[in-house]
């Protein structure tokens, strides 16, 4: 009995080694978990139109993805890295090194990012960049001096917050959607609030003090969050005083549990975003491999399906879950039919 | 010996214990086997609390799972629309697209409203369509491609109807959750409302959710579990017909041939702390073996068995050594008394005996590597998957497929709360299995196990 199943494993040991230099035949995407709604709206309608079976979309975050992307060209590695952030030359310079040269890059449009809270808890209803900067920035500027962050209640530094306790939800550092927030929130408000100009004086480098702007007091006040927006709405859920950062997207999933707060006096809509009233939005993007185009069946016309005026325009299903479309969709068309690598 | 005998009397004298009356030690120690039973019983009732509250909330939030709410009403396959050139070439019928369609169905449920004199409480007519789920067009589509010559018939179909509407009936979305959501109005509410008086909409069980694949995140109506329980049942092929043969042979070897050295000693040692090692850590070393080395297919079944395979032969190379152990000494000295060779006293005598104990311990290693999540993470096999049930033995292995645990992973983390509530229904489908393979192990160790 045994030495039957010995030789049903040695064949399938066999078979093993026989697949191994089968070809695949689908498209696959990592990458942001921002963009994975989209990318994963996209898979299944170029699955239902195209004769390619459905592209596979793993999330995980931009930089994880784009860490993947940039592990080398061949089957074993990926077509596609979403992400929510630009490459940044860091990566450009791994890729090349793995031998990964020729990237297009796509921009899909723009996301904006919402601080939200539980639709019956604070009224949290307007913030300002140097609020939040106030609220979660390592140290700030008070009474003329950079201290380590002494305050416990938004109502400390501005009396129209409510006197709840500070408690705030954000992107972990391996998400594209954390360094927005710290370009577009903190450092803004840190410029705001006069601290950046402070830190300079005191006889900071320009880039030191950006730096030091952009840190995150680590007393318990501000948590990372390292998985997907559930993980931020289940702690939102579990602290009535929590503020957590969102996509859009996601916002609008979850209204009847979330409110969100408009930043710098603009709410967050995707009007407001596509006219860049709305200050805290990021472009997003998808990278291929140029390399796989023609190897593996279906990614050019992947690429080209995703920016096609039906999934990425104005009406397009992208738009209706919550994709500010790009107002330069032709020039990206025309760039991805052409095949156009960075340079 | 004079005292001993005077004093023997029932509660003579202090300090003298007795049976009948109770001693302060005695009551200490009485009262203390008391609380450690109030103690015992606390955990029991404690775990049973939670064992309760734990199916009873799996159950109450799964169940909905099960039912979705579809429309039927009659849509005009348009030959104008769907087939320009009359010629039913399947070519040109493949070129319109869903987006070709959406208009079709659409106008559709215009018609079927007004017809049943339902009110459409628009501005624009067409913003009725959202009571419809997306996969509408793709579900019309599909049934034309596979037969053209529908095409310019009117046909009756059945679809679903979007995730909003299907919660109302549910009862987790009501008109106030809806005052603040873009996705929905309360007025598609009332028309809703009326079609299920006109009978034009029904809350039914739905069959997709237990053999459909997985959807995108624009329509869990239409997401069901099933590609994923074929991925998981690719995967157990893989750990048993691995692990099953290496793993007994490997302890019959250890336990009955192999001679007691230090090397021995330490293989042993190794595969008690393999058995303890973080599932996670296989999958590391997986994504390293079997994808970046040995180039196999990612998002592939057979990978996700040869990973969940390094996790499970511990636990069967540990039990096949525990039942092999239980057969008694004197049945392998007989048969090598009689003249068996060693190989026929195992093979023949101790083997059987011990087949139970080793199946047990097999279903058992199998369970646990079915409700295995976290390796699958690294190779692939956690995402949007949604392949169709694959066409044959080889595409099952090899074409990208998930996992049970991982698609109830996938869809707990998604932004739709819709998606919550199939997460729950996928659990009580997980549970039912491993129930049955669990209640397997112990049927066949109470009826063939043998005691000595």
């Amino acid at each position: 009995m045994s030495f039957v199943k010995l030789t049903a494993s040695a064949i399938a040991i066999a078979a093993v080694s026989a697949t191994a230099a089968s070809a695949r035949d689908q498209v696959q995407v990592a990458g942001s978990s921002t963009v994975l709604p989209y990318a994963s709206i996209v898979a299944e309608a170029f699955g239902e139109n195209f004769d390619f079976p459905t592209p596979v979309v793993e999330s995980g975050g931009s930089s994880a993805g784009l860490k993947r992307f940039c592990e080398g060209v061949g089957e074993n590695t990926i077509d596609v890295a979403n992400a929510s952030r630009k490459i940044k030359d860091k990566e450009i310079a791994a890729c090349a090194e793995a031998g990964v040269t020729d990237i297009i890059e796509v921009r899909i449009g723009y996301d904006g990012i919402v601080f939200a809270s539980q639709l019956n808890g604070p009224a949290f209803t307007a913030f300002e960049p140097a609020d939040i900067f106030n609220a979660l920035a390592e140290k700030v500027l008070k009474d003329g001096e950079i201290v380590a962050n002494p305050y416990t209640q938004w109502s400390e530094f501005n009396a129209d917050l409510p006197a709840a306790d500070i408690m705030a939800f954000i992107p972990g550092t391996k998400h594209g959607t954390r360094e927005v927030f710290e370009e577009k929130v903190l450092l803004a408000g840190c410029e705001a609030t006069g601290a950046m100009e402070a830190m300079v004086a005191s006889g900071m480098s320009e880039d030191d003090a950006e730096d030091a702007c952009m840190a995150v007091r680590t007393d318990g006040k501000s948590v990372d969050i390292d998985g997907d927006y559930t993980e931020t709405l289940a702690s939102i859920d579990a602290n009535p005083n929590g503020i957590g950062v969102f996509g859009l997207a996601f916002y609008e999933n979850n209204t009847d549990k979330l409110k969100t707060a408009t930043m710098s006096g603009v709410e967050a809509t995707t009007a407001s975003i596509a006219s860049g009233d709305y200050p805290v939005s990021r472009p997003l993007y998808f990278y291929v491999k140029k390399a796989h185009i023609g190897v593996i069946p279906g990614l050019k016309e992947y690429a080209e399906f995703f920016i096609s005026d039906d999934m990425a325009g104005p009406d397009g299903p992208l738009a209706e879950y919550g994709l500010v479309s790009d107002p330069e969709l032709a020039a990206t068309q025309a760039a991805v039919a052409a095949e156009d690598t960075m340079q | 010996m004079s005292d001993f005998t005077a004093d023997n009397g029932p509660a003579k004298a202090a300090g003298k214990s007795s049976l009948f009356t109770q001693t302060a030690r005695t009551k200490r120690r009485n009262a203390a086997e008391t609380r450690f039973k109030v103690y015992g019983i606390g955990a029991i009732a404690l775990g049973l609390f939670f064992l309760v509250a734990l199916l009873f909330s799996i159950i109450t939030n799964g169940i909905p799972a099960f039912k979705q709410t579809f429309v039927t009403i009659p849509v005009e396959l348009t030959e104008a629309k769907l087939d320009k050139n009359g010629n039913r070439d399947p070519a040109d019928l493949a070129k319109v697209t869903t987006f070709g369609y959406k208009p079709l169905v659409t106008n559709a449920l215009v018609a079927a409203l007004k017809e049943q004199g339902i009110e459409i409480p628009f501005a624009k007519e067409k913003d009725v369509e959202d009571i419809l789920s997306s996969s509408v067009a793709a579900q019309v589509r599909d049934t034309v491609l596979a037969n053209p010559d529908l095409i310019g018939q009117t046909v009756d179909f059945r679809l679903l109807a979007s995730s909003r509407v299907d919660g109302y009936f549910k009862g987790r979305v009501t008109r106030d959750s809806l005052a603040r959501d873009k996705n929905l109005d309360a007025e598609h509410l009332d028309v809703a409302d009326a079609m299920v008086k006109a009978g034009l909409m029904k809350t039914s069980f739905n069959p997709a959710f237990i053999f459909g694949s997985d959807a995108s995140e624009s329509r869990p109506e239409q997401a069901g579990i099933g590609v994923s329980m074929v991925g998981s049942f690719f995967m157990m092929m893989v750990v048993l017909v691995l692990s099953l043969p290496i793993g007994v042979a490997a302890s019959i070897y250890l336990e009955e041939f192999a001679p007691q050295n230090k090397w021995t000693d330490l293989i042993e040692v190794n595969i008690s702390n393999l058995a303890a090692v973080p599932s996670i850590v296989f999958g590391i070393l997986g994504l390293a073996v079997f994808i970046q080395f040995a180039h196999l297919p990612m998002s592939a079944p057979l990978v996700g068995g040869l990973v969940l395979t390094l996790m499970t032969l511990p636990t069967i190379i540990i039990s096949t050594r525990a039942s092999l152990k239980a057969v008694p000494p004197s049945i392998r000295d007989a048969a090598l008394g009689v003249g068996a060779s060693k190989m026929q006293s195992v093979f023949h005598h101790v083997l059987p005996l011990a087949m139970p104990g080793i199946l047990t311990g097999t279903i058992i290693g199998l369970a646990q590597a079915l409700g295995e999540t976290a390796p699958l993470l690294l190779i692939g096999m956690v995402g949007f998957i949604a392949s169709n049930m694959p066409d044959g033995i080889a595409a099952g292995f090899l074409s990208p497929n998930s996992a049970m645990p991982a698609q109830i992973y996938e869809w707990a983390k998604r932004a739709d709360p819709a998606y919550y509530e199939r997460a729950w229904g996928g659990i009580i489908i997980l549970l039912l299995f491993l129930m049955t393979m669990n209640i397997i192990a112990v049927i066949l160790r109470r009826r063939f196990e043998r005691r000595w």
